[in-house]
């Protein structure tokens, strides 16, 4: 068997393993690092695909900044959620039920319709880079979709603060329109006064 | 300005007047209103006016022509079109003269009520609607006229309508003229059925072809179709023109501000049915059937309702009754083919009718809104000029000589008397009775109210006064031709064939022409008419109201005592009401109390409202069971969704 | 010989997986979200895999963006967790039903 099988049955195992686990373990904390776990299997899967720039992005954004920010969220939340719940057993055979109709007819529609007659191509050249390749079909194809997406991540930033964000009633804060608008009158009281020193 | 401009304005005049005072009364203001309406009417009068001098004397030629098409369906044009011949000109000309005066004369009778503009916006709209009526050339633009001059009197006989009695009258008039005009729609129906047409020209030039025509109604009974044709019509006249027996609205419209019964009740509304008979004259003299029925319906009303008007105590009613009396002269003289001397009539009593009723109001006025004779007297001295134009009108309704109703009235108790015709003998009887009955209610309403020892309380004389000037002068206006009219016009109008051209009279009917041996001149006419019986008669009367009612008064309450049933019978107006209420209302009442109960509140609210917004409301109760709220379940019914389609995406391709 | 069967299968795998743990997860709105992100990584991996098979560059730029968009919904995902924490001091999918009719 070559090695780029066997490398695929490894990622493939530890995926679908981890998935699992997500999925079962009462625990949010571990079910995070599993899907951490998860994720990174991708990537390497994807990187056996020659989709480099794809995976790299994977383990930066996801693993990096989602990923740390659902392990944030779960560790500021305080949430005790006893392992193995009650309900787990009363739900499993449904879900299951589902689950199983579901893949078998993606099985029937992946093995029916000729894909396992695909060969995997040659691989790219030496000199091939996939993120070169992306990069140029990025900022030209896809150009105003590239931008509306920079557009919809910052309202995303803005969104996210906004509904999170609380206001102190105690919290000082200038108002710098405030400073500026100020008059003399609002700070100097001229006072008339006979000089002390008179007559003296 | 030609002549079809001028024409155009006379209606639009008072319509534009009605508009500016009524949409606009705050920005106008109580002076500003009377000021545009009178201005409009006055406009309107001048042309109306013009256009009679260019009738009769500048001949100008009968005008008939539409101003705008309104529709046309299946060939049948629905126009709004004038014409414009010497029937329609003398209407206009009465019509806007004796609404000039009640305009005026209302500033004075109105003074102190707060909706000052509306009446005169009313007063504007009524008069454009009887001169659409009197101008119409065609049978659709007359029943809009008919019935717009219904929609304001039923609005102005409820005029003061936080007055219970005035909205239950108001009601009346509205529910009975109902009744007339279904006879009247019906009678217009079978004309555009038969003739095809709603113009008036080309009907009248298809009488002498459908005349014999018959048609079955109920079974197979066969009618003539003109006798239905008429009859129908007349059922109209009978409500509009107030006839048994459907005058019973006429009396309960005094409920209505005093200028509206001079104006409406007395000089013009009512007087539409006889305009119309006289109008549509080519087709009523088709049917011998048709006016000898309308002779006699005019002859019960002319002495019935007179001899009611002997045991009244308001004043109004008496001037009312009177009213109702005078209107079936003027339907007995359609009935005896003598429609010039009924149109004749209608425009002296115009004149001498509102000038009574105006009279009557300048007393209500004068003794704040005290209307019961029983608590007058001796008013003379107070009002003499009230007293002096009453006096007049009231010669000129008893017929006395000279004055202008003495030539209207004469004349027609003549022609009916030389018509030829079933109930001839019984309208003749009714017609002369009928002048006594008039001079007795008129003197008794005379010695009443102004003369013989005074009846009112210190509070009452001590602001007993002569009306302001608005009033007064609207009765001298108006006592003007109440004397005078009759004498200049009787010739032309009846003699000199001035109505010819508007008025057809088949020769073996035309009792007018006979009557036009007999005459010699106005003055010789009115000599000659002081040893008349008719003229006896009505001293005779004069004479039992003057021993009756001013030199022996206690007579009046023994001769009642005396003659309790006869007196109980007028007092109750023959229980026409009772009738109606007891036969017709009750039984109304009852199908649409059922209809109520049964069709309203269980059908229709019971069960299509509330019913169907009940349904919706288990439906949904059911519905509801599957929002549960919770995110799998919405989740679950998604995927399944999912797994359904993709199994049909599968199972299909 | 792998094919392009084998990636997809796993895809499939995948996407099952997640789907049952949106069922069987009753406790925690957070897990919800994670299954979320699994059915959103089981598509990516279809995408690349269809690209790299079929020679298609665009897959790729599909799936870039796709990552774009499940890292603004995780943002603001939390976002709202966050707040519907702080007004219910729960997560409990249980617990969220007031749109119950």
């Amino acid at each position: 068997m070559p090695i780029i099988e066997i490398v695929f049955y490894l990622f493939s195992l530890v995926l679908i393993a981890s998935a699992l686990c997500v999925v079962t373990v009462g625990n949010a904390v571990h079910a995070v690092l599993f899907l951490v776990l998860a994720f990174f299997s991708a990537a390497c899967l994807w990187m056996l695909l020659h989709a480099e720039f794809l995976a790299i992005v994977l383990v930066l954004v996801y693993v990096g900044a989602v990923m740390v920010l659902f392990l944030f969220v779960v560790m500021m939340l305080d949430v005790n959620v006893s392992p193995g719940s009650e309900g787990f057993t009363r739900y499993l055979p449904a879900g299951v039920l589902v689950a199983l109709a579901m893949a078998i007819q993606l099985f029937l529609v992946i093995w029916t319709r000729g894909m396992e007659a695909v060969p995997m191509p040659e691989a790219p050249d030496k000199d091939y880079s996939n993120t070169r390749e992306l990069g140029k079909l990025l900022y030209t194809d896809y150009l105003y979709a590239f931008e509306i997406a920079a557009v919809l991540l910052l309202v995303a930033i803005i969104a996210a603060i906004a509904l999170t964000h609380r206001r102190r009633p105690d919290a000082k804060h200038q108002d710098p329109g405030r400073q500026v608008k100020v008059r003399r009158e609002d700070r100097v009281r001229l006072v008339k006064m006979k000089s002390e020193g008179e007559g003296g | 300005m030609n002549i079809e401009t001028v024409i155009l304005l006379i209606p639009l005049l008072p319509l534009i007047g009605c508009l500016i005072a009524g949409l606009f009364r705050h920005r106008v203001g109580r002076a500003g209103a009377h000021w545009v309406t009178i201005g409009a009417v006055a406009g309107s009068f001048l042309l109306s006016a013009y256009v009679a001098w260019e009738v009769f004397f500048n001949g100008l030629p009968v005008l008939d022509y539409s101003v705008y098409t309104w529709a046309v369906a299946d060939g049948i044009r629905f126009e709004i079109g004038f014409l414009i011949d010497s029937l329609t000109a003398l209407m206009m000309v009465v019509v806007t003269f004796v609404s000039l005066m009640v305009h005026v004369y209302t500033i004075g009778y109105m003074a102190e009520d707060d909706s000052y503009q509306r009446f005169f916006a009313y007063l504007n709209l009524f008069t454009f609607a009887m001169l659409m009526l009197v101008m119409a050339n065609n049978f659709l633009q007359l029943f809009f006229g008919w019935e717009a001059v219904g929609l304001v009197s039923y609005l102005l006989i409820g005029f003061w309508f936080r007055k219970d009695s005035a909205t239950k009258a108001n009601l009346k008039a509205f529910l009975v003229n109902r009744i007339g005009d279904f006879g009247f729609l019906l009678g217009i129906a079978a004309v555009l059925m038969y003739f095809g047409s709603l113009h008036y020209a080309e009907v009248f030039g298809q009488v002498g072809e459908v005349e014999g025509t018959t048609i079955a109604i109920f079974g197979a009974t066969e009618w003539s179709l003109m006798t239905f044709i008429c009859i129908c019509l007349f059922i109209g006249a009978m409500g509009k023109s107030a006839q048994v027996p459907l005058h019973v609205w006429l009396p309960d419209s005094m409920e209505g501000p005093t200028p509206i019964s001079a104006l409406i009740h007395a000089a013009t509304m009512v007087t539409a049915g006889i305009f119309m008979v006289a109008r549509l004259s080519p087709i009523f003299e088709s049917s011998e059937v048709a006016l000898s029925f309308i002779l006699v319906i005019g002859a019960v009303t002319a002495l019935f309702m007179g001899l009611v008007g002997i045991v009244q105590h308001d004043i109004k009613r008496v001037v009312a009754y009177s009213t109702l009396s005078q209107l079936g002269y003027m339907t007995v003289a359609l009935g005896a083919s003598a429609y010039a001397a009924a149109i004749f009539h209608l425009m002296t009593h115009a004149f001498f009718k509102a000038l009574l009723f105006l009279a009557a109001g300048s007393v209500i006025i004068a003794l704040h809104h005290k209307q019961d004779m029983r608590e007058m007297g001796g008013l003379s001295k107070y009002l003499p000029i009230t007293a002096a134009t009453a006096w007049i009108g009231s010669l000129a309704l008893i017929g006395f000589p000279f004055f202008s109703g003495f030539y209207s009235k004469d004349l027609i108790i003549e022609a009916v008397k030389l018509a030829d015709r079933p109930g001839v003998a019984f309208a003749t009887f009714a017609v002369y009775a009928g002048v006594v009955v008039t001079a007795l209610y008129s003197f008794r309403m005379l010695y009443l109210a102004f003369h013989g020892p005074t009846r009112m309380d210190e509070e009452t004389r001590s602001i007993a006064h002569e009306s302001p000037l608005v009033v007064t002068v609207p009765l001298i206006l108006l006592a003007i031709p109440s004397v005078l009219i009759g004498y200049f016009t009787v010739e032309p109008l009846l003699f000199g064939g001035a109505l010819s051209d508007a008025i057809t009279v088949r020769a073996a009917n035309d009792v007018v022409l006979a009557l036009a041996d007999k005459f010699d001149g106005p003055f010789a006419f009115a000599l000659h008419g002081f040893v008349t019986p008719v003229f006896w008669l009505a001293m005779l009367g004069v004479a039992i109201a003057t021993y009756v009612y001013l030199l022996n008064p206690s007579l009046a309450e023994r001769i009642r005592a005396r003659a309790m049933p006869l007196w109980t019978v007028l007092d109750r107006k023959y229980w026409f009401d009772e009738l109606y209420q007891k036969v017709l209302t009750g039984a109304g009442l009852k199908v649409a109390d059922g209809l109520s109960r049964g069709g309203d509140r269980t059908v229709i609210d019971g069960w299509l409202v509330n019913g169907s917004a009940r349904l919706v409301g288990r439906m949904s109760g059911a519905l509801r069971q599957l929002q549960s709220g919770f995110l799998y379940h919405y989740a679950f019914v998604m995927v399944v969704a999912l797994v359904a389609l993709v199994a049909s995406f599968v199972l299909l391709k | 010989m792998l094919t392009l069967a084998h990636f997809l299968t796993l895809g499939a795998v995948l996407f099952a997986i997640s789907v049952a743990g949106i069922f069987i997860n009753r406790k925690n709105v957070l897990i919800l979200l994670m299954c979320i992100e699994l059915m959103l990584l089981a598509v990516n991996i279809n995408f690349v895999a269809f690209s790299r098979f079929l020679d298609v560059m665009d897959g790729q730029v599909f799936v870039f963006f796709i990552l774009t968009v499940a890292a603004a919904e995780a943002a603001i995902g939390l976002a709202i967790l966050i707040v519907l924490f702080r007004n219910r001091r729960s997560i409990n999918v249980e617990d969220i039903a007031d749109l119950k009719g």
